[in-house]
């Protein structure tokens, strides 16, 4: 009964039908440049120009592919981090806060048993982000099970809690001797490994095979079958006998750990320390992502990495235009609209 | 500590609280209609931009009140067109404005950052004026300030006494029975919208242009976060908006009281306590079932055929 639907027979009708996805996604991205070179246009910057930037710099070069990759990985991670918890109908909009709890939990492991060797430190520091982001997220997915409050309104206040006590350590103890908004360097054996020499780090693999692990868990497994009929209607599920309860609370935090986890790849990876607000709405970003691609692994994988693009070229705009870097959440958010706006999304998925 | 600093504190704290009580009275509004409105943030920021913008080049507060209020009242259009017209989801709705304002505002306010403007007119309390210049000066306040108290009852007045307002919150209720009842509750949605993006924008306005008197890019700095926390603290009520943006105030005057008297107390912790407070009530709303969010707060209006 809650088998996914056969592919048709007719492979050309099949064909023919994703050949229609991606086209009208491509006209969709079109309609969002467009609207972003009309804004550039009025703030006196070359449109055509800042385009070829954009496409220079991320898809025209091993180099900006391979950045692309890197500002994708932390997105995949925490659009996972929503959309498992979106699978049994709960809104994890605590991506933000679970993150931040994760590379906090995961620098102090950094911090404190820097002597240990690699081997040991970097899955002691990755099982301590999840578990900073797993607590995170256990208060909203423990107070949704005991029925006394929403998951998505306690989610989202812990998002503005977390960064303040994530700079509450670094300026009070862990900061580093020139800087009290940044913590030392950390020692080596607590950086995750880059790959071909670039700066794409383990958390990409690591990424990605969290998404096919997602994507076989929920098809293969019991427990896969479960949350999709508690996704479906929890009350029938409960009384079919399976444990509501237990099944909220504990996919709430093993959401809130993987978000945990990007925060740990993303202060081991990619900046190697911690730093207050080092995240200006990755959570966020993830939340969106995996809404847009309706909690499908390989539409996170494609959304994600469409919003790296964007951003990777937002860089080099900053650089060549002498525009601040956030204006290229413009064009994020021209995309986002016509994304969220398209005609055909509400057909498919009518309730919020 | 002295008199004088207690005053000092007291007075910065209603100042930070004021843009916060304008904004929360927008959300409130707004999710009285029955629509979270998560891209407060991004709203907030291009009214700030703007508003600052417009001060800075016509060297009029006024006009950049004016300028910041309509950003404000477009933002929130563009987001009730993609929920309400387009009947996409709140919180995702909510998060592209949210992004969408983080860039417009740094693109409004690039050339702005670090300008120096004309301030707001400030008034001594009445009353006041005969005092020592150093105490009268703490409570000189701008107009928006004597405003926002006024204007929280004005809202609670239009949500509970007029007509609109019963219409307004019985679409927030049940959008079907509210158009059963003659009511068109998309153009209500709309108007709810508008108002509270107006509201917000007079909230940015003074952030912007009377209180820090400057811009940067995330200025704001989760104050639309907070304004959502404060709806539901408040109990979707504005006047009790009023005591929720005080409390939040106290806990700003605390943390600056600490620190002026040298207490080793973190005001990052200090930052946490709106939120946790906010959490706190609701559990014990929870636990009663007193809890009065509208009934369909975050649903979609399909329309009634």
């Amino acid at each position: 009964m809650a088998q996914t639907a056969d592919p048709p027979k007719n492979s050309g009708f099949f064909y023919q039908k994703y050949l229609q996805v991606i086209l009208r996604n491509l006209v969709m991205i079109l309609i969002a440049f467009l609207l972003f070179g009309i804004i550039l246009l009025l703030s006196g910057k070359n449109p055509v120009l800042s385009f070829r930037d954009i496409f220079r710099s991320t898809l025209g070069s091993a180099y900006g592919f391979s950045e692309v990759i890197v500002a994708m990985t932390p997105m995949l991670i925490t659009a996972l981090a929503v959309a498992f918890p979106a699978r049994v109908g709960l809104i994890n909009v605590g991506a933000e806060g679970q993150l931040y709890m994760g590379a906090l939990f995961a620098t102090w492991g950094a911090l404190t048993f820097s002597g240990l060797p690699a081997w040991v430190l970097l899955p002691g520091m990755a099982l301590l982000g999840m578990l900073g982001g797993g607590l995170w997220a256990f208060i909203p997915g423990y107070l949704k099970s005991i029925g006394l409050v929403n998951e998505t309104i306690t989610s989202l206040l812990l998002n503005s809690v977390a960064p303040s006590i994530v700079s509450f350590f670094i300026f009070g103890y862990w900061h580093a001797p020139r800087d009290t908004s940044t913590t030392s360097n950390f020692v080596k054996s607590a950086r995750l490994p880059t790959l071909f020499g670039t700066r794409i780090d383990l958390s990409f693999v690591l990424a990605v095979v969290l998404l096919v692990l997602f994507w076989l868990f929920m098809k293969y497994t019991r427990w896969g079958l479960e949350m999709r009929a508690i996704g479906g209607n929890s009350q029938s599920a409960r009384r079919n006998g399976i444990p509501l309860k237990i099944y909220l609370v504990s996919i709430m935090c093993i959401g809130g750990a993987i978000a945990g986890l990007a925060g740990m790849a993303q202060v081991s990876g990619y900046y190697g320390l911690l730093l207050a607000n080092f995240s200006i709405g990755l959570g966020f970003m993830g939340f969106l992502i995996s809404w847009i691609a309706g909690g499908e692994p390989l539409g996170i994988f494609l959304i994600s990495f469409v919003v790296a693009v964007i951003f990777t070229g937002g860089n080099l705009l900053q650089l060549t235009q002498g525009l601040p870097y956030s204006v290229i959440n413009i064009l994020l958010a021209f995309t986002l609209f016509i994304v969220l706006a398209r005609p055909t999304f509400f057909s498919k998925r009518r309730r919020s | 500590m002295s008199l004088l600093a207690v005053l000092g504190v007291i007075s910065s704290a209603i100042y930070s609280g004021t843009s916060l009580l304008y904004t929360t009275l927008g959300e409130v509004i707004d999710e009285r209609a029955g629509i979270v409105n998560l891209g407060l943030e991004g709203v907030l920021l291009v009214s700030a931009s703007l508003g600052f913008a417009v001060t800075k080049t016509t060297g009029s507060p006024y006009l950049g009140i004016l300028a910041a209020v309509l950003a404000g009242g477009l933002m929130n259009m563009v987001f009730g067109y993609l929920v309400i017209t387009r009947q996409a989801n709140q919180l995702a709705s909510g998060l592209a404005v949210m992004f969408f304002g983080y860039g417009l505002s740094a693109l409004i306010g690039k050339s702005f950052v670090g300008a120096k403007i004309n301030p707001l007119p400030r008034y001594v309390l009445p009353g006041l004026s005969r005092l020592p210049l150093v105490f009268s000066s703490l409570f000189k306040f701008d107009f928006l300030i004597f405003l926002v108290v006024p204007m929280a009852v004005l809202i609670w007045w239009l949500l509970y006494r007029t007509r609109w307002g019963l219409g307004l919150r019985a679409v927030g209720e049940n959008a079907d029975t509210a158009f059963a009842s003659g009511r068109n509750p998309k153009r209500i949605r709309y108007q709810a919208l508008l108002v509270g993006g107006l509201l917000a924008g007079l909230g940015a306005a003074h952030l912007t242009i009377a209180y820090t008197m400057a811009w940067s890019e995330y200025m704001t700095a989760g104050r639309g976060f907070i304004a959502v926390a404060l709806v539901i603290f408040s109990n979707w009520d504005p006047l009790r908006a009023i005591a929720g943006a005080l409390i939040f105030s106290a806990a700003v005057a605390f943390q600056l009281l600490l620190q002026s008297s040298g207490a080793q107390v973190s005001p990052f912790l200090l930052n946490t306590i709106p939120y946790l407070l906010t959490i706190l009530v609701l559990i014990v709303w929870g636990g009663n079932r007193k809890q009065s969010a509208p009934a369909s707060l975050g649903r979609i209006y399909l329309g009634s055929e």
